[in-house]
């Protein structure tokens, strides 16, 4: 090993290729689709299902690494690969990165935790010819992050061998087009977290693939949003919700140590890096608008000058620069650790953390500078610096990674440090 | 490649370092501090690990390559012991590493054997200068060329071993650029204050005023020979030093405060426990990472010559003095009144962690 920055190269190819998407399928509809919240920007979902099929990537945004032999053999990059990928949609547009086609957290869930033939029976749909999407309902009107206070409860029916599942789950990321039948659309499916035994704890905790079009579930509405509009954020009630025995992701019986669990939370070490590129691709969007804006204006930022000779606006775009850069560096560690299998617990909450505030900070303070310019709906600054904040709320907000960082350096259990 | 891990030898590098911190700068930082003194034998050996001699080639008398990168980390590991220390074991290489980087060979040749053989000993450089607006890109300072002649004209502050150092590379501003002379202890004109500079922090360090008047030196003395140098890449070395030196410094509060927490109760628990104060110790281990990674990709574009290593040498050290100040003013507020005790070591942190602000010029990698 040794210290290295420069991009692999098949990650620096796919980035040009990645800009022009960008440019050229999200930046000119995004407006429209942030203005006409829930319509499907049917051009960039289908667009992106054929050029990911195309590039051998069934499955959506996914880790795909194929096996380096000979010369080539250098160390994985899978991870490194989509975090740069993602970066670089939501620097064309978050909210329409959040619904590539793909099998998303739902998918992710079942690689987690499933077995063999469940990975073959619902993961292979995501290379079919058609979009297909997957979501997984975790949260609960009552337990946010708090995922060991939820509600919703599985019961097997002996006779049937079904479970049956009751409850109710919100803020559910792409779960009107992974339960909804739209014709457009493969069939996709929910990954509902329920327990099978509450006395139990987080060890009672299970997933349980839903298929879409399930009777009993029912999408009671889709979240207006103060972001992040293109993107589906459904509330959903399941009521005697039948599912075949073999749809309970992992094993049946409650032990101490929960598999099912320790893989939804391994799924969170995992994506945690990956929500920071998403923010971080909004926060260089509007990094970038702001210096364009400034240069246009003739304002001209002087690097190098000790900080008593900078004016307000330098100091404030240097910091901003300081900030995004060293953000996206410890993003790219987080995902260098997980592409070589080290533990990155630590480095992945971090990176959330400060990819929550610094996301926030950047769009803020240049609507802020950009004055009437960043207020404006004319320009897609004010979108950004909507859509950044649920980079600080989801996959854990600021607030709770802080506490798995803390934990993880003082090396307290959740119970030491509450 | 993306890659987050220093190699093997780096690594070596890295304990042989951190073992001097640990057991030798950081048991004396306190009492040094308080004596206003650095003990020679505490400098030589730290002088002994041998980061200036690695990074001078065998040509030239020394044992290797530099490496910015390899000198971040092992510059970070030895101010996590003390920061007076550090810059004290590293002085030469004020004076060095610009000559190595910038000067003629005849300046090589001529240097660098006689400064990396035996026990340390003191050369320096003069940068700083007492004014508010001090900008290394336009000294107040100035040389002016006569011919075979230099004329240096100005008063240079904190100048680190001055008194005692054999030469002092003195940085000026030659018809608005900076440039650096080699002026010898013995030049006519050429005054060191008697009296040592007094500093918020830092006073382990012996650091003086030094002034110019008309002090002439020949044009050979001119750093790069006669027709001079490049100023950038040894400022961005500069700033990286810094850089490195602020996260070392860092890491030392952030390490006491964190073992302080676990041990310290409040109201029956641990104050670790309590989140007011678990929270403030995940955000300074975060932004010490945050500014590590920016500042070992600045070293690493500066060991690979890409373009934009001086504006990336600035984010670095301008992100890191934000830093270092907000960690180590945290360190003191987790001790509580316990930190604000000199015989606690988190005051003595915080008072150095200030210093990054305007010590520029006193630490290179």
């Amino acid at each position: 090993m040794t210290i290295e920055f420069e991009a692999p190269k098949p990650i620096a190819n796919q980035q040009v290729m990645l800009k022009t998407v960008a440019e050229n399928m999200m930046r000119p509809i995004s407006r429209e689709f942030d203005e006409n919240e829930h319509d499907i920007p049917w051009s960039y979902v289908e667009f992106m299902h054929m050029a990911m099929k195309a590039a051998g990537g069934g499955g959506g945004l996914t880790v795909t690494e194929k096996p380096q032999e000979g010369d080539e053999k250098r160390p994985p990059i899978g991870y490194q690969k989509l975090a740069t990928q993602i970066e670089m949609l939501a620097w064309g547009d978050v909210g329409m990165y959040l619904i590539t086609p793909g099998g998303g957290l739902g998918a992710a869930a079942v690689a987690a935790a499933g077995t063999p033939e469940q990975k073959e029976k619902f993961l292979t749909r995501f290379n079919s010819d058609i979009p297909t999407y997957a979501a997984m309902c975790m949260t609960e009107p009552g337990a946010g992050s708090d995922t060991s206070a939820i509600r919703t409860r599985a019961v097997l029916d002996e006779k049937t061998n079904e479970w049956v599942i009751n409850g109710e789950k919100i803020f559910v990321t792409g779960g009107d087009k992974s339960f909804t039948e739209y014709e457009k659309l493969g069939k996709g499916f929910i990954v509902v977290w329920a327990s099978i035994d509450p006395t139990a704890g987080r060890a009672g905790m299970r997933a349980f693939v839903v298929e879409s079009g399930t009777a009993g579930v029912k999408i009671n509405k889709l979240e207006k949003k103060m972001g992040i509009r293109v993107s589906d954020t459904a509330a959903i009630s399941l009521v005697d919700v039948r599912v075949p025995f073999e749809n309970m992701l992992g094993s049946a019986t409650v032990e101490k140590n929960n598999t099912g669990f320790r893989g939804a939370m391994a799924t969170f070490d995992a994506t945690r890096p990956l929500v920071a590129a998403s923010g971080l691709g909004v926060a260089r969007a509007a990094l970038e608008f702001l210096k364009e804006k400034l240069e246009e204006n003739g304002v001209k930022i002087h690097y190098g000058l000790p900080r008593q000779k900078l004016s307000n606006i330098e100091r404030e775009v240097i910091d901003m620069e300081i900030m995004l850069k060293s953000a996206w560096l410890m993003t790219l560690k987080a995902v260098w650790m997980a592409d070589n299998k080290k533990s990155n617990a630590l480095e992945s909450s971090m990176s959330k953390v400060k990819a929550g505030d610094v996301t926030t900070k950047i769009t803020q303070k240049a609507v802020e500078i950009l004055g009437p310019i960043g207020y404006s709906r004319e320009f897609l600054l004010e979108k950004w610096m909507r859509d950044a904040k649920i980079t600080d709320i989801y996959e854990g907000t600021g607030q709770i990674n802080r506490l798995v960082v803390a934990r993880q350096i003082l090396g307290y259990s959740g119970k030491e440090l509450r | 490649m993306y890659s987050f891990e220093p190699n093997e030898e780096q690594q070596m590098l890295i304990d042989a370092v951190n073992k001097y911190a640990e057991n030798d700068l950081r048991a004396s930082a306190h009492e040094n501090e308080e004596n206003k003194e650095l003990p020679k034998k505490l400098i030589n050996k730290g002088w002994e690990i041998g980061l200036l001699q690695a990074s001078i080639p065998e040509s030239y008398g020394g044992f290797g390559e530099r490496n910015a990168a390899t000198n971040v980390l092992a510059l970070e590991e030895m101010a996590y012991g003390d920061l007076a220390g550090t810059l004290a074991v590293l002085t030469p290489s004020l004076f060095a590493t610009p000559i190595l980087l910038a000067g003629s060979e005849e300046q090589k040749k001529n240097y660098l054997p006689k400064i990396i053989a035996g026990e340390w000993s003191p050369y320096t450089a003069a940068l700083i200068e007492m004014s508010f607006d001090f900008d290394p890109n336009a000294l107040k300072t100035t040389a002016e060329i006569n011919q075979d002649e230099i004329t240096l004209k100005g008063e240079k502050a904190f100048v680190p071993y001055a008194k005692e150092a054999h030469e002092i590379l003195v940085y000026a501003n030659l018809n608005g650029v900076t440039q650096g002379f080699i002026v010898p202890e013995d030049s006519v004109g050429l005054s060191i204050s008697e009296e040592r500079e007094k500093l918020m922090g830092l006073n382990a360090l012996p650091m003086y005023r030094v002034k110019l008047d008309d002090v002439k030196i020949p044009v050979a003395n001119r750093l790069g020979g006669a027709s001079g140098h490049d100023f950038e890449l040894i400022l961005a070395s500069l700033r990286l030093g810094s850089a490195s030196a602020a996260l070392g410094v860092a890491k030392s509060s952030f390490e006491y405060a964190k073992n302080y927490a676990k041990e310290r109760e409040a109201f029956g628990v641990k104050i670790a426990q309590k989140q007011a104060v678990a929270f403030m110790l995940a955000e300074m281990r975060t932004e010490i990472e945050a500014m590590r990674l920016l500042t070992w990709e600045a070293a690493w574009k500066l060991d690979n010559n890409k373009e934009d290593i001086c504006v990336a040498a600035y984010l670095a050290h301008t992100g890191a003095v934000d830093m270092v100040m907000m960690v180590t003013d945290r360190g003191v507020q987790i001790y509580g009144g316990h930190g604000y005790i000199r015989e606690n070591p988190v005051e003595l942190l915080m008072r150095n962690g200030r210093g990054f602000a305007m010590l520029l010029g006193l630490a290179i990698v």
